[in-house]
This record gives structure tokens, sequence and C-alpha cells, in this order.
């Protein structure tokens, strides 16, 4: 169980973490998402006592990280799989760990066979590829057999064998009753593993509750239509009960509705389409909707520029159109 | 303490701190036997403090290693799995300090046993080990590495950064504080309240002609007191240290 209570972080001017309280239940894979930059990272340094809070606190089972006397073995944690030293080996890199939470040597091979590193156990821990290192760092995190576990963006740049086995595993360890905490930017990921969600955007709690609610509420999509006589589409839309926004392609979109009803709207008034397209609102999109645009995209690049006359207007960001042309 | 046991470990498992220190002790025995090698007759006979000359050399060399130990797990991210494991950093601190000053001084007892006997093969009638003075110049060394490390881990928890340490530590030990002595008028008496000119005060200081530092007449301890102002010096620096590491995000 963690318990964060108005928890607060400031960087200088920036508000990382603002006022966040939450709760993580053991027995189910609790997600942790927000976009880059959101304070998922900061909010998980604080757990583990890392990073200073300006205000609030953190328990876990009841009490501050450091009041645990051997806290690994009450939170194991893969913040960042890079920590390691290089010219280390993964043995000895877990044996120093197990030395330091008072575990014997040997606790260190029983984690590295049960996350498959025997193998490569004598190898510096700088030659590994990304997902032997993520799977270091969560031998790392299971050293201590603990009734916590977190991970921040354990999936990250994982092929699909490594994210897959990753889920399975946090699922697993669930299922065995531990709290289960894990952070991603992906909604897609959080949506197969997480059955609890915890959202958080610019700092600040945005929801906490089952993922299904989430993910509906997030994918209330819409659907993109366009016609040459859009003029005369969007009344017949609007008069049976759907609401329809102009889109930066000219078209309009129809938020509600399905792609079936539409095209049926408009078979019906006799309306030639030209595009009928389920948008689907990506997570970025979903924040949009709940925040009014309060999210911070840390992936920047300039502040957007007037169109050039003549190039193609880009696409709204961040937008997945599922193939459902007809 | 499982700590220390940790901090055993992380220093034994990586080639760096047995290559640097294996260096220190083989410039200090090295350059110690070329020198003695050379003397000729003519030259007078071998001071004793001989076996101390490169004892600075080596000092930065171990204090590096020392430095390193710290700064590396900055580099790599493994202070903060240290910081995990044992969250009282004071303790997680002290614990490497526990580990790489008494490996500092183990390597410093290597050089300084080890000059002093090359140089009493070749030279066994001025190398005699008798007087306090002698033992000072020998075994001391041990002891100044050891407090130079304190003060190198110490620039470590407080810089972060291996560049950055290691070069504050070689300017301030080998070019600031001989070159403070410049100065005029004050030069010398600021020299004299320098920690590194009260460790060599401390080795070769009051035990003849021992090639020290050119202010040595001016300074305000006996080799002793140095020492004691020296561990002093170390001890506030790894005070500071802690309080910064314990404030700030790790």
């Amino acid at each position: 169980m963690i318990e964060v209570r108005g928890l607060t972080k400031r960087y200088r001017s920036t508000l990382a973490v603002d006022d966040l309280t939450f709760e993580v239940r053991p027995g189910v894979v609790t997600g942790f998402l927000g976009p880059n930059g959101a304070g998922k990272s900061t909010t998980m340094r604080m757990v583990l006592d890392l990073d200073r809070p300006d205000a609030g606190e953190v328990r876990i089972d009841g009490r501050p990280y450091r009041d645990h006397a051997r806290p690994m073995r009450t939170v194991g944690a893969l913040l960042d799989a890079k920590w390691v030293h290089p010219n280390r080996s993964a043995r000895r890199h877990l044996q120093w760990m197990a030395a330091a939470t008072g575990l014997p040597a040997t606790r260190a091979d029983e984690v590295l066979e049960l996350v498959g590193l025997t193998a490569v156990a004598g190898k510096r821990a700088g030659t590994f590829s990304l997902g032997m290192a993520q799977r270091l760092g969560i031998a790392g995190a299971l050293l201590g057999d603990p009734p916590v576990l977190m991970f921040d963006e354990p999936v990250n740049g994982l092929d699909p064998e490594g994210i897959r086995w990753i889920r399975t595993l946090m699922q697993g360890l669930a299922a065995e009753g531990r709290t289960v905490f894990v952070s991603s930017h992906l909604l897609s990921e959080m949506a197969l593993t997480a059955t609890e969600l915890v959202v958080i955007g610019r700092g600040r709690l945005i929801s906490h509750g089952p993922t299904a609610a989430f993910v509906d509420g997030a994918s209330g999509s819409s659907v993109l239509v366009r016609s040459p006589a859009i003029t005369d589409l969007v009344p017949v839309v609007q008069a049976a009960g759907f609401g329809v926004t102009p889109d930066p392609s000219g078209g309009a979109r129809v938020t509600g509705a399905s792609t079936e009803q539409i095209g049926e709207l408009a078979a019906a008034a006799g309306i030639v389409l030209h595009e009928l397209t389920q948008v689907r609102g990506s997570l970025e999109e979903a924040f949009m909707q709940i925040t009014g645009g309060d999210v911070e995209f840390t992936a920047g690049g300039p502040p957007p520029r007037p169109p050039v006359p003549g190039a193609p207007a880009p696409g709204p960001a961040g937008t997945h159109r599922s193939e459902v042309q007809r | 303490m499982s700590a220390v046991a940790a901090e055993r470990i992380k220093l034994m498992s990586t080639r760096s701190p047995w290559w640097t220190s294996a260096v220190a002790v083989v410039i200090v025995i090295g350059l110690t036997a070329v020198v003695v090698a050379t003397w000729s007759p003519a030259d007078g006979s071998v001071p004793f403090a001989v076996s101390g000359y490169f004892a600075t050399f080596g000092m930065v060399v171990v204090m590096v290693m020392a430095t390193v130990s710290v700064t590396s797990e900055y580099r790599f991210g493994t202070i903060r799995t240290t910081f995990q494991a044992v969250p009282n950093r004071t303790a997680a601190l002290l614990a490497k300090a526990a580990v790489v000053v008494p490996v500092a001084g183990v390597v410093g007892l290597l050089a300084g046993f080890g000059s002093w006997g090359v140089a009493w093969l070749i030279s066994p009638t001025s190398m005699s080990l008798s007087t306090g003075a002698e033992w000072r110049v020998v075994a001391g060394i041990a002891l100044v590495w050891a407090v130079g490390a304190v003060i190198a881990l110490a620039v470590g928890v407080l810089v972060r950064q291996t560049a950055g340490a290691v070069t504050l530590l070689l300017v301030w030990v080998l070019l600031v504080e001989n070159l403070i002595g410049l100065i005029p008028r004050v030069g010398a008496d600021i020299q004299s309240w320098l920690p590194f000119v009260n460790a060599t005060n401390f080795l070769t200081g009051g035990g003849g002609d021992a090639g020290a530092v050119p202010s040595m007449s001016t300074m305000h301890f006996g080799p002793w007191g140095s020492l004691a102002w020296f561990a002093g010096v170390a001890v506030v620096l790894m005070a500071i240290a802690l309080a910064v590491a314990n404030r700030r995000d790790a």
C-alpha cells in the first residue's frame, strides 16, 4: 500500500508535482499515467525519499520510506535501468545491493535466475542491451522480495517479447497480493496492464479509478467526416442530436456518433462522402479534453508557426486514425 | 554492518580502484628508487626523508581513487540505489568512508614502507629506521593518505562530477598550496595554515633536512599538531558534505 498525501515538489519556478493525493492498493497493478514531464518520475523519487518534497508526505505500508529498517525489503523499485556501474558485473551489482539490505549474496543468483540472466551474470553490466539492463533492474527490484513494487516506464524501448514478459511479470506479482505501481506515458500500454489508473498532468491529479472507466472516457471518440456538401451534412447530423465541430482539414468532427450512424444519415440525405473516419482519442487528446490544455508537452520543438501557403496542413498531433473509410 | 559490506563489494568489484592504488604505490617506490640510485657521494649522504619525497605524488593518486568512488556513483546513478538501500545518507556515506579511508591508509603503508625498503636496499647506511621522526616519514604516509582520502570523499560528495572533483583536488594540492607562498609578506603565513602544507610538515617537518616546503620555519604547529590540524580540516569538510548531501535531492 502506497499512500500519497498532498505531495508537492517545486523546481525553481516550475511546480513539478502539485498537491498530489492518491492511494495504490495491493493485489492489482496500478498504472501511473501521464505525458512526459507530468511529474511521474519525480513522484516516484519522492516515494523513495530520494527527492525531498516541498509539502506533503508518502507512506508505504503506514510508514515513511526512511522509517523502514530495511526499505528494500518493503519497496522494490526500478526507476532507471541505466543506474548500474558499467564496469561491474551483473552478479556483483546485485551482490552489493543484497549486502546493503542485509541479504546473503546467494540471493543475487536467485533473482538473476528469476529474470533469466544467469548466463550473463558475470558479464559487465555496461555490455547489456536495453532489454537485459531492464531485466537486471527488475532483478534488483525483486531482490528483497518486497510487498511493494514500483517501476518507472519499464517497457520503454523494449521489443514486443520483452514488453509481454514485463506485463506478465507485473500481473503475476499483483496476483501474489503485492502492490504494483507502474508508470507509463502510453495509454494503450496501461490499458493492457493496469487494473487501476492514477492519471496526472502537469503534476496534478487528473483522475484516479478503474482503467476501463478512464479508457472509455478517453476514447469518447469522434468521427471525422469530409464531404463536398459539408454545409448540407452538418445540419442533418446536428438534427440527429450529435455535436459537430469544424476540423482543420475542412471537414467536420462529430462526437458521440459511430461511422455507421453518420454513413446512414448521409445516405438517407443523399450526400456524397469523401471520408468517414473513426478518430480514436489519444491519451494526449484525452488530457486536452479533461484538463482543457493543462498539459505540458516537454517534447516541445518550436512554437507553431503560421502555415506556409501551399504546404500540406499538418494533421492534429497525437491522433491515430483507424482505417474505417468507406 | 551491512552498508559497509556493500561499500566493500562496490570498491573491490571494479578495476579502477585496484589500478589507482597500485599506481600510487609504484610511483612512490619507483621515484624513490631512482633518486637513491642516482645519488652520488658528491651530493653528500642520502637524507632519510627521501623516503617521503614523493608521498604527495602518490597521495594525489589515492585521493583521485577516493573521490571517484563517490563521483562515479553520481555519474552512473548508483548513488540513488545506495540511498534506496540506506535512506540515512549520513550512514550510507560514512560507510563508504569506512571502506575507502582504511584502503587509502593501507596503500599509504605499502608506499611508505616500500619506498623506505627500496632506499634501504640501495643505501642501507643512511636509511636505518630508528628515531621517531624517521618512523613518522615512513609510517606517517598511511595517516596522511587516509586523511587525504577523507578530504577527497568530501569533495566528491560536494562536487558530484568526476572531472570537476579531480581537477579541484589536483589544483588545490599541487598548485594552490604551493603557489600561495609566492604572495609577498602574507603568503608564507597563509601557507602555514593550509591543510596539505601541514600534512607535509607532519611527515618531514622537524626531522632535519627533509626537503620540505620553503616556509617550514614559519609553521604554527609541530608535526603532530600539523596532523591534527590537517585531520580537523578533513572532518569539517566531511561534515559540510554530509549536511549538503542530506539536504539536496539525490
